[in-house]
């Protein structure tokens, strides 16, 4: 056994049994029968994965899209413009990433679930606005599809902001001098510059936002209480309410190819390299 | 000819140091300026001041008679050539020529900036992206980007320091025709002498932030007004107070009637083609290069010899 091979045994036991071996189980699974008390059972059978285009489960995966594709396009939007802003901090740059990474130093959960105390109805924003007499009934602002995508693209912007201030920061300042240089105002340089040549960078920063949001089952879970079900969700469900092993795994299986049919189609593509 | 551009007394500050101290300067319409000068010396944040990039502390910047302190690069009718090009690497190369006549709502652009690209003549190479364009093929787009704006003056930020010496060399040559040719105003800035004396009308001398004499290329190597500038344009022997440059200096076995000589001891020679140089040590322990042709050369390494020179020849300051 050579170095190399000895160096990379370590990651292949690690892949093979934690990565390879439970995929295997799933796919096995998928292709089974329900058993009457959970479990799976035999004969074989391609049913779970027909029963997907059910409109319910379809209505659900359209659902994830969307919730995924918003949640996406509003980390873009608020996420472009902060990481512009710490890329030109200057010295303050290191103190300003920080401040983006401090919400990793609690946990998802707590986080998630500091939003209910936010967001219900005797809640902080609630109870300051009733206090004002701006309003006189709670808001309805939990448990519905503006509270999930609130908690969405709260969790994952910083996903978006890190790569594109890696890219933005790279970004050579000629470029944006040669361009007010020959008559363009700043908002031209950002449209006509800044945006297309660091269009890898929001690619990256997408798509780290994109497949987690697609597959998200706590923030779903808490914040929509379960009325805005998400893929995440009905493969939770699938597992533990429902008992009904072999569907969650054809789903579950239904989004990691959803995953990597949009990550196949963008290596694809020109941004390719910038992503590797 | 009027003036197209002034400086009148511009100061810049930067934390620690004077950049550029009190400089003065009119540049007449259609002339090859050059900014010469050690690194450091001020030239780049002279020009970057005259761009728009960088503000003055003191002092006016007056563009066809009228300040532009305040304005914004985008509002001032000059254009930039950067040391690095600066190009636009999403651009095609009649893409970046195109972005500034885009700026400018410029009806017939394409057609304007298909004859820029002919002017530096890149027209085959119309739609390559700067990573499939050459060093040279890059400054030719960023020459052409800047030069169809046809701006009052034209500013180049070191535009040859990237290129290789061969392809430097024949840049000179193409830059002064293209200054011709459009009528345009070129403040070149450089810190190569050779540069800026071979395609210059005239040439400002700059140090610490002054500048020390501006002139035409003759006279600031010929009559040099200060020691830096006689050192900076070329290689000089100091015979005491007077200078001395290498081709004007002599060596003689024999004591020279009627020239101002001096003995000393040949110590190395360099040859370089078309030319020798003799290097000899003084009796002062002070050195003396004297550039031969190779007719001249036939001295040995440690001959006793005789440098002289014509008093014409000398170099004298303060």
């Amino acid at each position: 056994m050579n170095l190399r091979a000895r160096f990379l045994l370590p990651g292949r036991v690690w892949m093979a049994l934690f990565f390879a071996a439970p995929l295997a189980i799933v796919c096995g699974y998928s292709f089974l029968t329900r058993g009457d008390y959970g479990g799976v059972e035999q004969p074989w059978t391609v049913e779970n994965f027909t029963r997907l285009a059910d409109p319910i489960y379809l209505g659900i995966l359209w659902r994830s899209l969307w919730m995924a594709l918003l949640a996406t396009a509003l980390c873009a939007l608020l996420g472009f413009p902060l990481a512009l802003f710490i890329a030109r901090a200057g010295q303050r740059k290191n103190l300003w990433l920080q401040l983006v990474l401090l919400p990793f130093w609690t946990s998802f959960l707590v986080r998630t679930y500091a939003w209910l105390f936010i967001l219900r109805d005797t809640g902080l924003v609630n109870t300051v606005l009733m206090r004002l007499h701006v309003i006189s009934s709670p808001l309805p602002l939990l448990y519905n599809g503006g509270a999930v995508l609130l908690g969405l693209v709260y969790n994952f912007l910083p996903f978006f902001v890190l790569p594109m201030y890696a890219t933005l920061e790279r970004l050579d300042p000629a470029l944006m001098e040669a361009s007010a240089d020959l008559g363009a105002r700043p908002m031209t340089t950002l449209c006509r510059v800044i945006v297309p040549v660091s269009a890898p960078g929001i690619v990256a920063g997408s798509v780290l936002v994109f497949i987690p949001c697609l597959g998200a089952y706590l923030t779903p879970d808490l914040l929509g209480g379960g009325k805005t079900v998400m893929l995440g969700n009905l493969v939770q469900n699938q597992f533990t309410t429902a008992r009904d092993w072999p569907f969650g795994s054809a789903a579950s299986l239904a989004l990691m190819l959803a995953s990597a049919l949009l990550l196949a189609a963008l290596m694809r593509s020109r941004f390719a390299k910038e992503l590797m | 000819m009027p003036i197209v551009l002034e400086l009148r007394s511009v100061l810049k500050e930067f934390p620690g140091h004077r950049a550029v101290d009190n400089i003065s300067l009119q540049l007449e319409r259609g002339g090859f300026y050059s900014l010469l000068g050690p690194s450091g010396c001020g030239k780049t944040t002279t020009l970057r001041m005259i761009g728009g990039f960088e503000q003055p502390d003191a002092g006016e910047v007056v563009l066809n008679g009228a300040i532009v302190n305040g304005l914004k690069p985008f509002q001032r009718d000059v254009s930039t050539v950067f040391q690095s090009y600066a190009l636009f690497p999403h651009l095609t190369a009649l893409g970046n020529v195109e972005f500034g006549l885009r700026e400018r709502k410029i009806a017939d652009r394409a057609a304007r900036a298909r004859r820029a690209l002919d002017l530096v003549q890149l027209s085959g190479k119309s739609d390559r992206t700067p990573a499939e364009l050459s060093g040279g093929e890059k400054q030719r787009v960023a020459l052409a980007r800047s030069l169809v704006l046809e701006p009052q003056i034209l500013l180049l930020d070191e535009p040859l320091a990237a290129l290789d010496p061969k392809l430097r060399k024949e840049m000179r040559g193409e830059l002064k025709a293209m200054q011709r040719k459009t009528g345009i105003t070129f403040l070149f800035v450089t810190h190569d002498q050779e540069e800026a004396l071979s395609m210059s009308d005239r040439v400002a001398v700059m140090n610490q932030g002054r500048i020390e004499q501006f002139g035409t290329p003759e006279e600031v190597y010929l009559r040099p007004m200060t020691r830096f500038v006689a050192g900076f344009l070329g290689a000089i022997n100091w015979f005491g107070k007077t200078g001395v440059r290498p081709e004007s200096t002599r060596l003689a076995r024999e004591k020279p009637d009627g020239v101002p000589c001096i003995p000393g001891a040949v110590e190395s020679s360099l040859f370089f083609g078309n030319r020798v140089h003799v290097h000899s040590r003084l009796e002062d322990g002070g050195r003396a290069v004297a550039e031969l042709t190779l007719e001249q050369n036939h001295f040995a390494e440690g001959e006793v010899v005789w440098i002289h020179w014509k008093h014409a020849d000398e170099l004298r300051f303060e």
